[in-house]
């Protein structure tokens, strides 16, 4: 299972590397995919109201100005009901991609079980939403349809009388049951805009549209794609004949063969293992995450600086409690929490300069805390083989990226962003490297959302904690790099090293005293003795 | 040229082979459902077995109060339908149809279908909502030209006289 995951995440970074070519790391289509399943939902919406202008309930009506509309109005309506269409069938690929691509990125876990659960019913109310769409055009193929999903629901048995018998012949069949149908069409899209909206709770910024230049190629693909195949029609539905072979919609109706060949009962059981494995994927195997970040009161003067940075909603101000004369503390969900470290990184407190006391921050993570990742560097950086060629590089790298495997002279983290900026500070001002090069994920997405964007902030002044004026930006570098763009990443360090052995040593090193490296390696060893 | 420009140009034109790619596989590729020289029958029903009946006693309309007092009581549950179909000769189908219904007071119901090849049958259907007579409640036999994607629908309406063939 890892190693398949793996190599599925490993075969996603490929792809999103060369989409990173044709679209530009910020318009990736594989790093927006929620958003553009949005968008497409918009897309959807919108045209499906300008259809139903034209659009008559009725056995005969339903088919005829649907006819109407596609020839004489193809123009307009035509290419409405087209994109319609097709931007139904694109939600299917953009859903199952940005499916298997958070379970290739393992988010769906601990903390995000959330949004992984609430995106299961999204599934099906995508299917049933086209499904009723298709049923209204009343042609062959929703005959078809509706024929073989009344009867796989009649086996279900719980109906008083089976719904399929309303498709026997002609006769049977009313106008009413296409007022239904428009009803189930409006209402399904609607739960499912609630599913949408309850799917983005618990994270920060949740990005409901994509960027607008993507969003511009998206419709202006969808629009040319539709005048080039227009969507096509089939020949109106005849109750006393049988539709023999059909033009099924394989994205949106691909099941319907299926249910044509196997017994109901494997359908229900398949469509309920389905739906039960991906529900119950969060817990399978049982979590053992890291654990959600705690909270010191005597170190933290509730600034609210994690409460903002936090990509996951997890941490709210609360009322102090303590006694202590600021106005607000901070408390973390741990049900929330995915133990990124973004907090950490924000803290004000978060300062390895100190050396009175133990190295405690206002919030720490239990099992990776400033203290550790402080020791950490110390280690790292007296390395012998920390040399790269003859400058000394120190690499702090998030485990999802490129960096995320060890190497000499690299300490790895849960996210970049967990790095406070005084950390980059004490490494170059302390001397334990001529330069520091920071690692995150690739620069299309972060894996815990929001981490690149709050580094660059931070480096380049724009957001709280920065990074002191007194390091020289060409001193710190920053790579953004996917799980398989190594050799990327290993020449860009090649590079700024060649870059600091140019430059003048930096001139306000303040060596660390011996008694600190002791401490720090004891602190290691001990560490590594727990494990 | 900025790299903008050309990302917007080869972003159009990856989406757009993208769409159209999903817009071969939303109505460019075929499903047989039914062979090109096949027909689908259907014997599909509601109908009410007849439930257990006897005249109650003197003794026992005396015991009752006057406005309750019936000549005939039934038990709530009702008996299974009995129903054969015969092609040619062969049954195709024969089931005891129970009543629906947690207490087994509602009807009896069927949908069956049967793909055949399209030409001649003789066809045959029985009923039987009585399990305690031997006799079928109703018969009924005729020719059946099928023709290929024809839908030949049995039904059964005992206001109709029996079984109904749309």
């Amino acid at each position: 299972m890892v190693s398949f995951r793996t190599s599925l995440r490993r075969g996603f970074d490929r792809v999103e590397r060369c989409l990173d070519l044709a679209f530009g790391t910020d318009w990736n289509p594989l790093a927006h995919l929620g958003s553009i399943g949005w968008f497409l939902f918009w897309v959807v919406v919108v045209t499906g109201v300008y259809l139903f202008i034209f659009f008559d309930t009725g056995v005969s009506a339903a088919y005829d100005s649907v006819r109407r509309l596609s020839t004489v109005h193809w123009w307009h309506a035509g290419l409405s009901r087209t994109l319609h269409r097709y931007a139904s069938d694109l939600m299917v690929v953009v859903m199952f991609t940005h499916l298997i691509r958070e379970f290739a990125m393992e988010r769906y876990h601990g903390p995000r079980w959330f949004s992984w659960v609430t995106g299961v019913p999204i599934i099906w109310f995508v299917y049933l939403s086209g499904i009723t769409g298709y049923w209204l055009i009343w042609d062959k193929l929703a005959q078809y349809v509706a024929i073989t999903t009344t009867e796989l629901v009649d086996t279900l048995g719980f109906l008083g009388q089976p719904i399929a018998r309303n498709f026997l012949s002609p006769d049977m069949l009313s106008n009413r049951f296409f007022t239904l149908m428009v009803f189930l069409h409006i209402a399904i899209p609607l739960i499912l805009l609630m599913l949408m909206w309850i799917h983005t709770q618990r994270i920060t910024e949740a990005r409901t549209h994509p960027p607008k230049g993507l969003a511009f190629i998206i419709i202006v693909a969808l629009v040319t794609a539709s005048l080039v195949i227009p969507a096509p029609m089939q020949a109106a539905a005849d109750l006393r004949t049988v539709p023999q072979s059909i033009n099924i919609d394989w994205l949106l109706l691909g099941l319907y063969p299926l249910v044509e060949m196997v017994p109901s009962g494997v359908i229900w059981g398949g469509i309920a293992a389905f739906t039960l494995l991906l529900i119950g994927m969060p817990w399978i195997p049982a979590n053992s995450g890291d654990r959600p970040a705690e909270v010191f009161l005597e170190h933290c003067n509730g600034c609210e600086r994690c409460v903002q940075d936090c990509p996951y909603e997890a941490i709210t101000l609360e009322p102090r409690s303590d006694g202590a004369h600021f106005r607000f503390e901070v408390a973390v969900n741990s049900r929330k929490c995915v133990a990124c470290g973004i907090c950490m990184g924000a803290c004000p407190s978060s300062s390895p300069f100190r050396r009175k006391g133990d190295l405690i921050t206002g919030i720490d993570l239990p099992d990776y805390s400033l203290a550790k990742l402080h020791d950490r560097i110390i280690e790292v950086s007296e390395s012998p083989s920390a040399q790269v060629g003859s400058s000394r590089v120190l690499t702090l790298a998030c485990s999802h990226g490129a960096g995320g495997q060890p190497a000499v002279a690299r300490v790895e983290v849960p996210c970049v962003a967990m790095v406070p900026p005084s950390m980059v500070d004490f490494i170059i001002s302390r001397g334990l490297a001529d330069g520091v090069c920071l690692v995150g994920c690739a620069a299309r997405e972060c894996h815990n959302r929001l981490g690149k964007k709050w580094t660059m902030l931070r480096l380049a002044q724009q957001r709280d904690p920065y990074l002191r004026a007194r390091i020289p930006r060409e001193r710190v570098l920053t790579v953004w790099a996917g799980p398989t763009e190594e050799n990327y990443l290993e020449s860009e360090i090649d590079a700024f090293a060649a870059r600091l052995n140019e430059m003048p040593g930096y001139e306000n090193v303040r060596q660390m005293v011996r008694k600190d490296i002791a401490k720090a390696s004891n602190f290691v060893s001990s560490e590594r003795g727990k494990k | 040229m900025s790299n903008r420009f050309y990302q917007i140009v080869f972003g159009t034109i990856l989406s757009f082979v993208m769409i159209l790619g999903t817009a071969i596989l939303s109505s460019g590729l075929v499903w047989q459902s039914l062979p090109a020289d096949y027909a689908l029958l259907r014997l599909s029903f509601i109908e009410s077995g007849i439930r257990d009946c006897r005249n109650q006693t003197k003794a026992e309309l005396a015991e009752l109060p006057q406005n309750m007092r019936r000549e005939q009581v039934c038990a709530s549950r009702r008996a299974p339908v009995y129903v054969e179909l015969d092609l040619n000769g062969e049954t195709l189908f024969a089931q005891n149809l129970p009543p629906t219904g947690l207490l087994g007071t509602g009807p009896s119901r069927v949908y069956q279908r049967f793909e055949l090849p399209a030409g001649n049958y003789d066809l045959t259907v029985r009923l039987r909502n009585d399990p305690a007579k031997i006799e079928f409640t109703k018969i009924m036999t005729r020719q059946l030209s099928l023709k290929p994607a024809q839908s030949f629908v049995i039904d059964y309406k005992e206001e109709a006289g029996g079984f109904v063939f749309n």
